[in-house]
């Protein structure tokens, strides 16, 4: 059961279409899982529907009823589409990646964990985290606001247990050291709206080559 | 449970009139909601039966609202012109998506506003949700048609009670385009004043709601 849920900023300007790509993928991602948190998106979106049908009208030239109708013509709405059999990833990360979880590209990043950085805007970043069972993230603070959806398996850090589903929102303020339950690898979905803080030199001067 | 559809129609009915009100069973004084069920019905004959006269009284209503919010949100007026076309034609090949137990007419075709907004602004891409599961039936829950209508009438009715500064920040929020930093800025306010007058708007709609 998911217990650690989008918060309503976040769900928000997802519906608001305000979200940096990396933020908006992970939020559709929570959401193709999550009833509670898609019952609200729907809630904040007709919000949106009932601001559209009462914020005014802006007349259109006389033309442009017969042009769209040129366009419709002869066509007929398409069939709803068929749903795809589900692997691990919901369809947006699916689609970002290109496959499921064996068409990840991994790379090492130390202490058995790896990482994949997934292509999006550059306002924010989005990667894919493998932690093998009892392992450690290495440790990192945040300038920005991290978000992390566990997608198999489960860590625990300072604040509380996050299993399949569950979205940690780490802001600023939080040093954590998150730890993958023992047993299955832990794989996570992380999004960032600043650079991750890495201790040392090295990993820093290294941070823009690796986009994280 | 559609059978009303295959009776003779005219497509500018006054609201209250004819379909909607067979369908979904309110009579009597126009609402809201009669408006709602009519646009749910002319969506589901677009659906079903390609319909293009129900499509013209959709264009009608919703087309020139579609232009209002996207000059709204910085789209030069030909730009927002040529965008609130696109949003209708879409409207048109995806009518088959469109589930009147889910959202009302206006809140899905602010989902595809809301995109095209994305594309002309160059914003960010936005991934969307894996969709439901459809259900074997092909045909929405009347039931729960309704009373998601009735739900939306009342967020609609508290939107409206709404005291001018909050409805200001949500509009913002939903139609300028701008995150809640810029907000911020624009408005003098510091951020943390700016979301929490925001979620104190929802709160206060979600309570009416409720």
């Amino acid at each position: 059961m998911i217990r650690h849920h989008l918060s309503d900023d976040l769900l928000t300007g997802y519906s608001a279409g305000t979200l940096p790509e990396a933020f908006s993928l992970l939020v559709a991602t929570h959401v193709s899982l999550c009833d509670d948190c898609r019952a609200r998106l729907a809630s904040l979106d007709a919000l949106g529907g009932a601001l559209l049908e009462t914020t005014g009208v802006q007349a259109l030239a006389e033309t442009a009823l017969s042009a769209t109708l040129a366009r419709i013509h002869g066509t007929r709405p398409a069939p709803r589409p068929r749903p795809q059999p589900r692997g691990l990833f919901p369809e947006p990360l699916r689609a970002l990646v290109g496959g499921d979880i064996d068409s990840v590209r991994w790379r090492p990043v130390g202490g058995g964990v790896r990482q994949a950085i997934l292509p999006t805007s550059r306002n924010a970043s989005l990667r894919l985290l493998q932690i093998p069972g009892g392992v450690a993230v290495p440790d990192h603070g945040h300038r920005g606001t991290e978000l992390t959806l566990v997608l198999q398996g489960a860590f625990r850090d300072a604040t509380d247990r996050f299993g399949p589903g569950d979205v940690e929102i780490a802001t600023s303020d939080l040093e954590h050291t998150p730890v993958a339950e023992s047993g299955a690898d832990c794989i996570c979905l992380a999004a960032t709206d600043a650079p991750l803080r890495f201790r040392g030199l090295i990993p820093r001067l290294l941070q823009p080559f690796l986009k994280i | 449970m559609l059978q009303v559809l295959a009776k003779p129609h005219t497509v500018n009915q006054p609201p209250g009139m004819g379909l909607a009100a067979g369908k979904f069973g309110v009579r009597g004084r126009v609402t809201a909601s009669d408006d709602n069920n009519r646009h749910a019905d002319l969506m589901l004959r677009v659906a079903r039966d390609a319909d293009e006269l129900a499509f013209a009284a959709l264009f009608g209503h919703f087309a020139p609202r579609i232009k209002a919010f996207l000059m709204k949100s910085g789209a030069p007026a030909a730009v927002a012109e040529d965008c609130a076309q696109d949003v209708m034609a879409t409207l048109w090949r995806k009518a088959a998506m469109f589930d009147p137990a889910r959202a009302s007419v206006a809140t899905w075709i602010f989902t595809i506003a809301r995109n095209r907004r994305i594309d002309i602004l160059r914003r960010d891409a936005r991934a969307e949700p894996e969709d439901l599961p459809w259900g074997p039936e092909p045909e929405p829950d009347a039931v729960d048609a309704l009373a998601l209508q009735q739900d939306t009438d009342r967020l609609g009715a508290a939107l409206a009670t709404l005291p001018q500064a909050q409805r200001e920040l949500i509009e913002r929020a939903y139609f300028s385009d701008q995150s809640h930093g810029e907000i911020a800025r624009m408005t003098g306010l510091p951020l943390g004043t700016i979301k929490s007058r925001i979620r104190l708007a929802l709160e206060k709609l979600r309570q009416t709601l409720s």
